[in-house]
């Protein structure tokens, strides 16, 4: 009975402590301006990375294809419900098209097949999900920076938007679709793919088929599927809730190298 | 110090308290600010870190780890057929039910939820990795920068060589002072002016190895990190490796803080306290052998 006592006290001790540090912050970030002392952080974690990345653009580990991971989990959306997707789905993805467009000199398509016969690359590595798990795969692809030489970039684009098929939220409506959005650091990147191979075999549904970005030195997130159409722009802040992708409009970091 | 009084019986002025008391000045400004200021970066680093762990709370070995693989350790829920659900850890090879505590607890608003660590524990108490990630980092630099004043500070003010470095003497009375510990005897006259060799061994390992662990781990699971020092996850065996280290040290720096917080109390709180606020600390005077002589 004592020693019940004794429990519930530490634990009302324990609990008073972590919950006057609880409501102390709960409190804190309602003042203006402590949300934005506490995102400043992105950006020390973004200038303090670019500043040993940016120089000689380091590549991220590659592994050896004996470590690819056996059940690579798909995360986010697995298998698209909008009716864009699901007429690709139909056609086996034989009336695809990636449309580069936005801030370049020459807007242009690209078919599945087009894209294939471009020079590609392939990469074992390391894929970091937000959430804390890891997995390896080996991916193919057609470098980012050759789509864009390709289109040739105007002197005022500044990050490369990525527009997806899939809808996470409300899975069969066309509003709200995924995006993303790198700086041209990243998107010239020579690790930087458009994939349509994983593992050897045709990008599979749940993993973003048929073509999904690598962007080796950040978080899984950053990675859109289901790629539709690549956008130059100067700004992403007339893009959705203007945080420049679908989870950073949800809170998450723009900058997810950490 | 409005509780000292001057003494002028050994030439210089000793400063007193008001019962006679010996006081010296223990901890400098710098010293005294580092502290607080690690108190509050270590305790939102750990609730905020608790709440980045629940949104997966699986440990493993190596570069990857992912649901289908083998877990070190795994905070989980059982649903069950009749009744609530069965919280879970997972240690090894062994599973404990720990409803209540980790796996399923009651949520602020009286709810029982599946979720690893307690709303009372993370922060944000909704447990929200983005708003998690945000603590997370924006105190993960202001503790860095915290503790590189610090070192820096130690070094040249000699606070370390000084201070932490144990001498010769310390471990001739390492038994003696094990045994001070184990019978809760405090530390008098001369021997409270320093720290006890098992302080300064515990210091020396929170200071120079547990701390920078924290870092050296946490810069691990940065992919960005990674491609400019690929050698750094390599360190503790891989990425997920290193996540596994970085929870086990925050989990031995959650032992110190308990050990530390207890010894505060044991030793006298106000005194202390005092003691990293205003720098003072009152010496406990050596007893007094019955011949009349000090001993």
């Amino acid at each position: 009975m004592s020693s019940n006592l004794i429990t519930r006290r530490a634990t009302l001790l324990g609990l008073g402590g972590s919950g006057l540090i609880l409501s102390g912050c709960e409190q804190a970030v309602q003042i203006p301006g402590f949300q934005g002392m506490l995102e400043s952080a992105e950006h020390l974690n973004r200038s303090g990375q670019r500043l040993v990345l940016a120089s000689g653009q380091p590549l991220a580990r590659e592994y050896q294809r004996s470590e690819i991971t056996k059940n690579f989990k798909a995360n986010g959306t697995v298998r698209p419900q909008t009716d864009i997707y699901k007429r690709l789905v139909v056609s086996e993805f034989s009336d695809y098209k990636l449309t580069v467009d936005g801030l370049v000199e020459k807007p242009i398509e690209f078919t599945l097949p087009e894209l294939k016969a471009l020079p590609s690359r392939t990469q074992v590595t390391r894929h970091d999900c937000v959430e804390g798990w890891s997995a390896i795969g080996m991916w193919k692809g057609v470098p980012l920076s050759t789509i864009l030489m390709t289109a040739r970039l105007k002197p005022n684009a500044r990050y490369v938007v990525f527009h997806c098929a899939d809808n996470l939220f409300n899975p069969t409506s066309d509003m709200g679709l995924y995006y993303e959005s790198i700086d041209l650091v990243d998107a010239f990147h020579p690790q930087t793919i458009m994939a349509y191979e994983m593992n050897g075999e045709a990008l599979p549904i749940p993993h973003g088929a048929p073509l999904r970005l690598r962007v080796e030195r950040q978080l899984g997130y950053k990675m859109a599927k289901y790629v539709l159409r690549i956008e130059a722009v100067e700004s992403f802040a007339g893009l959705g809730l203007g945080r420049g992708g679908f989870w950073e409009d949800q809170g998450y970091e723009w900058y997810a190298g950490i | 110090m409005s509780a000292e009084v001057a003494d002028k019986t050994d030439g210089a002025a000793v400063p007193r308290t008001r019962s006679g008391r010996e006081v010296v000045y223990r901890h400098s400004l710098t010293i005294r600010l580092s502290h607080w200021l690690n108190v509050l970066c270590i305790a939102i680093l750990l609730m905020s870190g608790l709440a980045i762990f629940n949104a997966h709370p699986r440990l493993y070995w190596g570069p990857t780890g992912n649901e289908g693989d083998p877990a070190i350790m795994s905070i989980y829920y059982d649903e069950q057929l009749d009744g609530p659900p069965v919280g879970i850890l997972q240690v090894g090879s062994r599973t404990f039910r720990t409803t209540g505590w980790l796996g399923v607890s009651t949520e602020a608003d009286g709810i029982l939820a599946g979720r690893a660590f307690p709303h009372w524990i993370t922060l944000p108490t909704n447990g929200y990795l983005a708003e998690g990630r945000r603590w997370h980092f924006f105190f993960a630099w202001l503790f860095v920068l915290n503790g590189l004043t610090y070192l820096v500070y130690g070094f040249i003010a000699r606070h370390f060589q000084r201070d932490i470095t144990p001498t010769q003497l310390d471990f001739k009375r390492i038994g003696r002072v094990i045994l001070d510990h184990l019978t809760f005897t405090r530390a008098r006259g001369e021997e409270a002016k320093h720290y006890n060799v098992i302080q300064k061994l515990t210091y020396i390992v929170v200071i120079f190895i547990l701390l920078p662990m924290m870092i050296m781990t946490g810069l691990s699971m940065s992919p960005g990190v990674d491609s400019a020092a690929p050698w750094l996850p390599e360190i503790f065996g891989g990425r997920q490796s290193a996540r596994t280290v970085h929870f086990i040290s925050a989990s031995l720096i959650v032992l110190f803080v308990i050990v530390h917080v207890l010894e505060v109390i044991i030793s006298g709180p106000i005194n202390e306290m005092r003691s990293m606020i205003t720098g003072w600390f009152a010496v406990r005077p050596e007893r007094t052998k019955p011949d009349g002589s000090n001993s």
